[in-house]
């Protein structure tokens, strides 16, 4: 038997617990990126690099791909995004360059996240290095939070040749990579490799260190000639129901970084699960779970299927995972015994005309509640936006838009000269997600580079005319968003 | 059902697809196997002269991901013993008596050497015979092959000798390696051969290793010219195929020829034959694939038959000869344009590059308002006035029926160059071709 072939294991109960939260998607062996790669028409003006949020030379990359040249395919890519890694795993490539790609209707898109991967997957093999600190310009830059947003920021500004320190709170860097995306979309060794590289460009990474806490953001502010804010989003809201605080009702975040962190024997789960919410977020704690072994995986959601926040091919995957849907509900109360839950109170809704937002809006129906048993809770609903901290900011004359920090669209600048943002917590409109937040740490270094130095920024730096051009590529994810309103609930926008 | 059996000059087959003298042709183990799966004959691999092979014989050329466009070989005629290869060509006609056997001989340059060969073959009782003046490696290097096949005088002397012992058919192969063809299809002519076939394999290294710096095939560190065939030398094929049909000095012969260079499929056999081929031969495809490929080579030939009407093989061989044209005489006056059908297109823009950047710039992007897409792309759209209908954007379009060229009426004279020179011989002074142009609305930018 060929060496390379294993036998695949389609079902989940015939896997081991550590093959079950395997990448999802195997890699591309270099014969079916190749085949793959010629499939691709190689477009002018392509499509795909419009619909991508950072712009990467798709069909550039994926001609490299086609010839062997692996290693300039993987420079391509990380000339638009250094969150090149992430993105090839966690970007909704159905609603971004997959979605705009030629062949869409024809035939079928051009796998082009899973070519991504294959060539960055092949440039974190080989260890190449693509790019240097540049030659220092006597300047310092602080980055609150370290993020895909940061850590975009921080390694293109390192490449300018700033000094760039990174604070996280957080043991370590990357942000929802590291912590917030399932292990089986994207393993924690990808996110904290992608992270190494922005520190071997010379960024000096803080994690552990809370700015307002260990260092007050005054003196950030001080000892800095800039500061990026890219603190992204907190934990997840309460639901304000009876019995929320009973021991086994989880915060579904909380939930996804224990199997980002922790073995997974050791990880705790209930065997018969209510999940509420209906956002990716929700979708992932639900099919972690199963992957765990829950035998009952229940989505508690107020709305229908129609109106659900999740990406289709999430649904999908849950389907298949073998999770169950409970539409049309909302949840009123946690039942339990000894302060532990034993099930999740309910009631039947019905959909009645759209608010202002367009979407219907769910109503309770009279006398319809029911129990669903269940032992454990997890709420995936949204997040809370770090309010004190930008309450903080305020001080500083900067603005909010519905509570999120305010930005000009070109500079990611705020109010405040020295103090520019990017990332889901500027977000008040349109898709959060990776590609986005590394977009939004393109547009502010090169602002903040433009803005210390005077000067245009340095040719062939951020290579493509069109990466200048930031406003369509912005409108270009907005647009997309609103043609089809879904929110990654790990970071949905309220 | 259509009849595809033929009859080539007296040689009788069920179908026109042979086997070429190559590797599958070997031994008759392969050519019995062969002929169960359908094929309808076989040319032996060329016995004759001992010899010794090297490995590795093979070199290919991959597109794209895709296997084997073409394959070059450096191995040699038969090295099996002459008395092995006889003994099993007797059994093989003996077991399949109406399938046609024939065997592909070469020897040295000497009369007595081939007429004795040919007369201990054909006491197997072969169908004919195929004299190798094609082999253009190995085997030309000693004086054999395509050494002979280059020099009409040869291709013509040995035909004769050969023509003076043997009692059945005699097909002359000829090499591509030639300036033209035409010359040592006139040669076989005049030596009286019964039929010609064409083409052998084109000289060709197949590539270079760029670690290793080997040349393709890698025969211990050192690579040469071999003998290249598969898909990608159909055109060039075709192209020899009907240079020496529309010869009419091969014509007045009305001696059959025997085609092959890349043929894989059906539709391949069919072009050949409809630019004069009786019968084809298939050696690449069927290295690739096996011998069972020709199952749909019949079904496919014979259904097209069916399609068209055409119930013997005769009906169609020949058919698009007369088409066949030199440049002199094509009519200047038609014309025709690309079309784009925009409820096809799919906004590669291909043709826009393609003729902005290589041809003649007359695709222009355009906002066309077609969808009520907010973020609706640029459009391709052509200037006709400016075409110049070179269909290069119908030929780099992905999608089929996308982009037509449409014949149009520009009201220029339909006359051809020949005529034109005959009748206006100043045009050949660029003063008066820009005159002539003028008068005639022919603007060229």
């Amino acid at each position: 038997m060929a060496e390379h072939y294993k036998p695949v294991k389609y079902k989940a109960w015939e896997m081991s617990l550590e093959e079950r939260f395997q990448e999802v998607f195997p890699p591309l062996s270099e014969r079916e990126a190749v085949l793959e790669a010629n499939r691709c028409l190689y477009c002018y003006d392509a499509p795909c690099m419009v619909a991508c949020p950072t712009h990467i030379d798709i069909p550039t990359f994926i001609r490299k791909i086609s010839t062997g040249n692996v290693t300039g395919s993987a420079r391509t890519i990380m000339e638009a995004n250094l969150m090149g890694a992430s993105c090839a795993r966690v970007c909704p490539v159905q609603e971004l360059c997959e979605g705009a790609c030629v062949l869409e209707h024809d035939e079928k898109p051009i796998m082009i996240g899973r070519l991504q991967r294959y060539a960055m997957d092949y440039a974190d093999e080989k260890k190449i290095k693509f790019f240097n600190k540049g030659k220092s310009l006597g300047m310092k830059v602080a980055i609150v939070g370290a993020g895909p947003a940061g850590l975009t920021c921080a390694g293109e500004l390192a490449k300018f040749g700033f000094d760039v320190t990174c604070y996280e709170r957080k043991m370590w860097p990357g942000g929802l990579s590291t912590y917030g995306i399932v292990v089986f979309r994207e393993p924690v060794e990808v996110a904290r490799a992608e992270a190494k590289k922005i520190e071997d460009l010379g960024v000096t990474m803080k994690t552990g260190v809370t700015i307002g806490e260990d260092i007050q953001f005054d003196q950030l502010l001080k000892d800095n000639d800039a500061v990026f804010v890219s603190i992204g989003l907190g934990s997840v809201p309460h639901m304000d129901i009876p019995g929320e605080d009973m021991e086994g009702v989880v915060d579904g975040l909380d939930f996804i970084e224990e199997t980002k962190v922790k073995p997974l024997s050791d990880i705790k789960y209930g065997n018969r699960i209510c999940v509420i919410g209906a956002g990716n977020t929700a979708i992932d704690c639900a099919t972690i779970a199963r992957r765990l072994g829950s035998e009952r995986v229940t989505m508690i959601y107020r709305r229908s299927e129609a109106e659900m926040p999740a990406y289709h091919f999430e649904y999908q995957f849950a389907l298949g995972e073998g999770v169950s849907f409970s539409f049309l509900t909302q949840p009123v109360e946690v039942l339990g015994k000894d302060g532990r839950v034993e099930g999740l109170k309910c009631v039947r809704m019905d959909l009645a005309e759209p608010d202002e937002s367009g979407r219907r809006v769910a109503v309770p129906v009279p006398n319809s509640e029911f129990v669903v048993p269940c032992d454990m809770v997890i709420k995936a609903i949204g997040q809370l936006k770090h309010t004190p901290f930008i309450a903080k900011l305020g001080e500083y004359g900067i603005k909010t838009v519905k509570g999120y920090i305010a930005v000009d669209g070109k500079t990611n600048r705020t109010a405040h000269e020295k103090i520019f943002a990017g990332g889901d917590c500027i977000r008040s409109k349109g898709e959060a997600s990776t590609v986005m937040a590394t977009q939004d740490g393109k547009i502010a270094a090169r602002a903040i580079y433009e803005q210390l130095t005077g000067k245009p920024i340095p040719e062939g730096t951020l290579k493509k005319s069109t990466d200048m051009t930031i406003d369509p590529a912005m409108e270009k994810g907005y647009a997309l968003c609103e043609h089809k309103p879904r929110v990654h609930a790990a970071v949905t926008t309220k | 059902m259509a009849d595809l059996s033929i009859d080539f000059n007296g040689i009788k087959s069920p179908n026109p697809f042979w086997l070429a003298s190559a590797p599958p042709s070997n031994s008759g183990y392969q050519v019995q196997k062969a002929f169960e799966a359908g094929w309808g004959g076989a040319v032996w691999k060329t016995v004759g002269a001992p010899v010794l092979n090297v490995c590795n014989r093979y070199g290919t050329i991959d597109y794209k991901g895709r296997k084997i466009i073409g394959l070059n070989n450096v191995e040699l005629i038969s090295d099996r013993p002459l008395e092995v290869n006889l003994k099993e060509m007797a059994e093989a006609k003996r077991n399949f008596p109406n399938h046609a056997v024939i065997a592909s001989v070469m020897v040295e340059s000497k009369k007595e050497a081939w007429q004795e060969i040919i007369k201990r073959i054909e006491d197997t009782g072969v169908d004919g015979f195929e004299l190798n003046f094609g082999c253009p490696h190995g085997m030309s290097e000693r004086g054999m092959g395509s050494a002979m096949g280059q020099v009409p005088e040869y291709t013509c002397m040995v035909t004769e000798w050969v023509m003076e012992v043997a009692t059945r058919p005699v097909i002359v192969k000829l090499t591509p390696n030639v300036t033209d063809i035409v010359q040592p299809a006139r040669a076989a002519v005049k030596a009286k051969a019964s039929a010609l076939s064409l083409i052998n394999t084109i000289n060709s290294i197949m590539g270079v290793d760029l670690d290793s710096f080997e040349i393709k095939p890698n025969v211990g560190g050192k690579g040469g010219h071999g003998g290249y065939a598969g898909p990608a030398v159909k055109p060039i094929a075709l192209h020899l195929l009907s240079s020496v049909a529309s010869d009419p000095e091969y014509q007045q012969s009305r001696i059959p020829i025997s085609g092959m260079g890349g043929v894989e499929t059906w539709q391949d056999a069919v072009e050949f034959m409809l630019l004069g081929a009786t019968s084809v031969q298939v050696c690449t495809a069927v290295m690739h694939f096996g011998f069972r490929i020709v199952d749909d080579m019949i079904d496919g030939m014979s259904n097209w038959m069916d399609e068209r009407g055409f119930k013997n093989c005769t009906d169609f061989i020949g058919k698009s000869l007369p088409r066949i044209s030199s440049f002199g005489d094509f009519d200047l006056g038609f014309q025709s344009v690309a079309r784009i059908d925009h409820n096809k297109c799919i906004q590669c823009n291909l043709c826009f590059i393609a003729c902005n950047d290589t041809a003649h710039q007359c695709i222009d992007l355009k906002d066309m308002k077609l969808t009520d897409e907010v973020t609706e792309r640029l459009w391709p759209v052509v200037r006709e006035e400016d075409c110049v209908g070179c269909a290069l954007c119908a030929s780099v379009c992905p999608v089929d029926d996308c982009i037509t060229m449409t014949e149009i009426d520009t009201g220029r004279p339909h006359i051809t160059w020949n005529q034109l020179i005959k009748e206006k011989p100043e045009v050949l002074q660029w003063d008066k071709m820009i005159e002539y142009r003028e008068k005639n609305h022919i603007h060229i930018h």
